[in-house]
């Protein structure tokens, strides 16, 4: 019985009831990788399909997290650190929100969908389909192993080739926090 | 599996098709933001996962996605914000309701 000991580093454990279980040579990444991917697909998919508003926020949360499981798997940790603090702890916070500030009991929750849901549905598979077919056809060159992105890297193309989109990003952000306030501020005297 | 840059780029695209199909058949204004943000998030994956396998690169695409994430941060923000300003004067969030540019 040939217990394949392809470890590249990882957690020895797992890789050891893996191969006992009868999948020699399994790497910790793929093993991380394809749990992730089946997370994050399984959890987009009910963002979109359920009823129930709420649920489908919270569903949207495990995808996000599932996607910061997959920036570390790519080698990509600062990003999955952001991808944490913005997305899971600022913009679910923000949707939870307006979603219970919007949702009205009294409306028919039946119909969640559009009439165009099917075409719609045909639609997206038929991109999804070419997108695969697009992606699996092309050669992309020089596509060396994956790298591991070193976080001081990053801050130093951050803070010297890109010190201009920087600072417009926080321009930005700034006009978007004084739009928004401005645009949800409850109107003395208007319509109620 | 992991160590291919495909199999990223096909998980990307499967989940834009996601939210691609989410923006077009739901009714609720929010559900069609949060699809919004999952094609943002798809659009991300892809870059990562070149700026990753692609040596010059490395680093530019670390760069790309954050600004990318403060970008979709500012886009949710006011995008909620004109949703909650709509069902103050509406009182519903379905899009197909919103019909007074028609009438």
């Amino acid at each position: 019985m040939a217990i394949g000991l392809a470890i590249a580093g990882g957690p020895p454990g797992l890789i050891l009831v893996l191969n006992i279980l009868g999948f020699p040579g399994v790497r910790w990444d793929d093993v991380a990788f394809v749990l992730f991917a089946e997370i994050m697909l399984v959890s987009g998919l009910l963002v979109v399909t359920m009823r129930d508003i709420i649920r489908c926020g919270l569903a949207m949360i495990v995808c996000f997290g599932a996607l910061a499981g997959i920036y570390v798997v790519v080698g990509a940790p600062l990003v999955a650190g952001a991808q944490v603090l913005v997305y899971i702890g600022a913009i679910s916070v923000l949707i939870l929100f307006a979603i219970m500030l919007t949702q009205d009991k009294a409306a028919p929750a039946r119909l969640v969908f559009q009439t165009q849901a099917v075409p719609a549905a045909i639609a997206a598979i038929v991109l999804a389909f070419v997108i695969t077919l697009t992606v699996t056809a092309t050669d992309w060159g020089a596509v060396g192993t994956r790298i591991r992105n070193a976080t001081d890297d990053v801050a130093r193309a951050l803070f010297s080739t890109y010190v201009l989109p920087f600072e417009v990003v926080g321009v930005l952000l700034l006009a978007a926090v004084i739009g928004g306030v401005f645009l949800a501020r409850h109107d003395e005297g208007g319509p109620p | 599996m992991s160590n291919s840059l495909d199999s990223y780029l096909v998980l990307s695209g499967l989940l834009f098709a996601i939210g691609s199909f989410g923006f077009l058949a739901r009714r609720n204004a929010i559900s069609m933001l949060m699809s919004i943000e999952l094609m943002l998030n798809a659009v991300n994956l892809a870059i990562v996962a070149f700026g990753s396998f692609i040596e010059p690169l490395k680093a530019n695409a670390s760069v790309i996605a954050i600004i990318v994430m403060a970008v979709a941060a500012g886009e949710a923000t006011v995008g909620l914000a004109i949703v909650i300003a709509i069902y103050r004067n509406r009182r519903t969030p379905l899009v197909d309701e919103y019909n007074a540019m028609r009438q």
